[in-house]
């Protein structure tokens, strides 16, 4: 290849050249710059030896000093178990009733149970705990099961109508699929429910319902529609709602009456997450 | 053989000593691509001399010894002056404590500091680089090192000629061993700045300190060592942005270290029977390059590379003193009155103008910035964050209940107890989680950040009455023992209907 020397500077040039007569002098690299890249040369080829670098066809170049994301990770879960091993026996062994009386004990188990809620109950009572349609908010003081930790504890384990033999399980009839009621004696009867918390816009059918309701309902929800939690029996006389307050939900409910499910989660969770969620539910503002 | 006196037309030898040097780093001869060529500053003798050997005293004193002075916070409290606790997250300033959500105060003294280098740069030039810089500092104490060692400059320049001997190996080593030495100390006092002294010195002797106290450690003995001994003058011409950045605060009132052209020209050797008239008073000695520490030629004018030490008006004032010349031929001085002394006249510097007043005024707004803040600085800080999700909670018979995080930070050295209450929401009922009803203080241990869950109930015919996007309301956080208040703007919501 022939040189091309610039006749300004007498330095030899690269060849190329821009807008007809610009040309770049072919310099050398700087020489901090020359070294910094072979020194980042022999950097890389050290690495290859010290670290995982090379894929192999069903494994790759493990490296000597032996380093495994993989495993960094596997003993930062068991470091930060251990760590928090005191606190689980001391939940473990702390009464479900005395734990909110450690504040720190409380604080531990609330954030664990907050950790637990979000990956096994969320999805159908939702992030807050909120609920929705045929889901119970669970920061209310309404408990259609009861509000206690205790109770909660009961509930998560065995759930509310599943095979578990410890499970609670309670059903509204079917007034109205199974003929007991007719559709008229049902809007009389929906009309006295709502009467209960003053929603009611039909006094003579409001009263025509009453009568109704102390044969048909009243050994569940009581005479003040008050409900029972030993028996499942929602409170319909206060504000809360789990399938709605407009007429025609109550009169669905009173039709083919409900029996939403919550799973039993002995099986599925350890006790003492078990443990946690109940106090972290019980924390949310409405535990009795 | 080199040789400080020069052939026979120095006529003035008994006197004066003309050096044979060249400007190894002059104006014209710079390139891009040049390599480092050796520079051998000759000690210099005179004012600022001395004024620099006590302001690296001074400036190395403080470095080394801060880490040292005690300060007595009481009990649980580190007892160092300056201590950067880093594991803690808190900055210790003699009687000041900084949180890291108060690190602004540390930028607004970067800021006053940076603002103070602006004035000082439109007043008198580089006077931080030529004085007070670490690298100046800490270069100067290293060529002092190497003159220790190796003699003055002419003694350094034979050394690096002569062939390799026991004396030279001898000579090299000790002065590199020094430059270490000095740089492993620097390094130490480093890290003293960031855990308590006496603990750390003993750990780091007995090899049982941290490992990024000897990673730090071994950090700053290298920079020390490279930049203050190898690189030098390098760092202030290629590494530094200052140089380049300083030209902004220079004006032609500003005093700069300067050749005075119109007495020293025309420039040339004199005999001692010589008349001075139709000369200049320059006798071209190059006293002035061999002191240089940048290699440079003070005589070809202002320059990127000068550091205004001021060290060639010590070297010139030695000389004119010996011919019998004014001092001061070369000094600091203004562009303006250089201009006007070529024709006879002279500029009075103008200290306070334009430039300087409006740094003042900055310097001035910014401290009082940072008083303010300083008086303000609360030493309870309190956040209220009310739930997202859910928003607001219907209870059964009918209230509205929103919660809300109370974070409170106690940022004295003794535990305080808070009481909670809150204004501007009608027929409200407050209650802590955990706690029993009406019992609505909160008890924050020393120095730490405590969170409680804050219930507030509306009844339902006043809940509804609320605005239906929020109604604004405040916390109220009593300190029980001062009796301050702290308020805190929050919002309720309620559901539409």
């Amino acid at each position: 290849m022939k040189k091309e020397i610039d006749q300004v500077t007498g330095t030899e040039t690269t060849g190329h050249v821009w807008d007809d007569d610009l040309r770049e002098l072919n310099k050398p690299l700087p020489r901090w710059w020359l070294y910094t890249l072979y020194a980042t040369i022999i950097w890389a080829i050290g690495y290859w030896i010290a670290y995982p670098a090379w894929p192999l066809v069903n494994d790759y170049t493990k490296g000597v000093l032996g380093v495994s994301q993989r495993a960094t990770v596997t003993q930062k879960i068991e470091d930060a178990k251990k760590a928090q091993s005191s606190s689980w026996a001391l939940l473990e062994s702390t009464p479900l009733d005395q734990v909110s009386g450690n504040p720190e004990l409380l604080r531990f188990a609330s954030a664990s149970g907050k950790a637990a809620f979000g990956e096994n109950c969320a999805p159908c009572h939702g992030r807050g705990a909120q609920g929705f349609t045929g889901y119970p908010n669970l920061n209310d003081d309404d408990w259609i099961w009861g509000g206690t930790i205790d109770d909660i504890q009961t509930t998560i384990l065995y759930g509310i109508r599943t095979d578990h033999e410890d499970a609670r399980s309670s059903e509204m009839p079917k007034f109205g699929a199974d003929e007991i009621l007719d559709r008229k004696q049902i809007g009389d009867v929906t009309e006295y429910v709502l009467s209960l918390s003053n929603l009611s816009t039909n006094a003579e059918s409001s009263a025509r319902g009453k009568e109704l309701y102390a044969a048909q309902c009243v050994a569940c929800h009581g005479e003040n529609g008050k409900g029972n939690t030993e028996l499942g029996a929602p409170n319909i006389a206060d504000s809360i709602w789990l399938y709605g307050s407009k007429k025609e939900d109550i009169m669905q409910t009173v039709h083919t009456g409900r029996g939403g499910k919550m799973p039993a989660w002995e099986s599925r969770l350890d006790p003492l997450t078990v443990k946690a969620l109940a106090v972290y539910v019980h924390s949310l503002g409405g535990g009795k | 053989m080199m040789t400080e006196h020069v052939e026979g037309q120095c006529h003035d030898s008994s006197v004066v000593t003309t050096y044979d040097v060249e400007a190894v780093n002059r104006k014209d001869d710079r390139s891009l691509y040049a390599s480092r060529p050796a520079i051998y500053p000759k000690l210099a003798h005179g004012t600022f001399r001395r004024l620099k050997w006590i302001l690296m005293a001074v400036t190395l004193g403080i470095y080394y010894l801060i880490p040292w002075i005690r300060w007595d916070r009481g009990p649980d409290l580190p007892n160092q002056a300056v201590l950067l606790d880093m594991q803690h997250e808190r900055f210790f300033l003699f009687g000041l404590e900084i949180w890291p959500q108060e690190f602004y105060f540390v930028t607004g003294l970067l800021v006053l500091a940076a603002l103070v280098l602006f004035l000082v740069t439109s007043v008198a030039g580089r006077v931080w680089c030529g004085y007070f810089c670490p690298q100046t500092v800490w270069t100067d104490l290293m060529i002092s090192v190497e003159r220790f060692w190796q003699g003055d400059r002419n003694a350094r320049i034979r050394l690096d000629k002569a062939p390799w001997s026991l004396e030279k190996t001898y000579k090299k080593v000790a002065t590199h061993v020094t430059w270490l030495l000095i740089g492993l100390a620097t390094g130490g006092a480093f890290v003293f700045y960031f855990a308590d002294a006496p603990t750390l010195l003993r750990d780091l002797v007995s090899g049982t300190a941290a490992v990024e106290a000897y990673v730090f450690l071994g950090l700053f003995t290298l920079t020390t060592y490279g930049l203050g001994g190898i690189a030098r003058e390098q760092v202030c011409i290629y590494m530094c942005p200052w140089p380049r950045i300083q030209g902004a605060m220079v004006d032609h009132d500003t005093f700069l270290v300067g050749y005075r052209e119109d007495r020293g020209e025309p420039r040339g050797s004199h005999r001692k029977d010589q008349s001075w008239d139709g000369r200049g008073d320059c006798v071209d000695c190059k006293a002035c390059v061999a002191v240089c520490p940048v290699g440079i030629d003070i005589r070809d004018g202002a320059q990127l590379e000068c550091i205004q030490c001021a060290l060639c008006i010590d070297a010139c004032d030695d000389i004119m003193q010996k011919v019998g010349r004014p001092t001061r031929l070369i000094a600091y001085d203004t562009i303006a009155n250089q201009d006007a002394a070529k024709t006879g006249e002279i500029a009075k510097p103008k200290i306070f103008r334009a430039r300087t007043l409006v740094y003042l005024a900055l310097i001035g707004l910014v401290s009082a910035l940072m008083l303010w803040a300083l008086s303000q600085r609360s030493l309870l800080e309190a956040n209220v964050i009310p739930d997202r999700n859910p928003y607001f909670v219907r209870l059964s018979n009918g209230d509205i209940r929103n919660g809300f995080a109370l974070k409170i930070l106690n940022k004295l050295h003794e535990p305080r107890t808070f009481k909670v209450d809150i204004e501007n929401l009608p027929n409200a009922t407050l209650r802590i989680a955990g706690q029993a009803d009406g019992d609505q203080t909160v008890k924050v241990p020393t120095d730490v950040l405590s969170e409680v869950r804050i219930f507030v109930v509306v009844p339902k015919d006043d809940a509804m009455q609320l605005a239906s996007h929020g109604h604004s309301f405040n916390f109220i956080v009593r300190d029980i023992e001062s009796g301050r208040i702290t308020r805190r703007l929050s919002t309720f919501r309620r559901p539409s209907q």
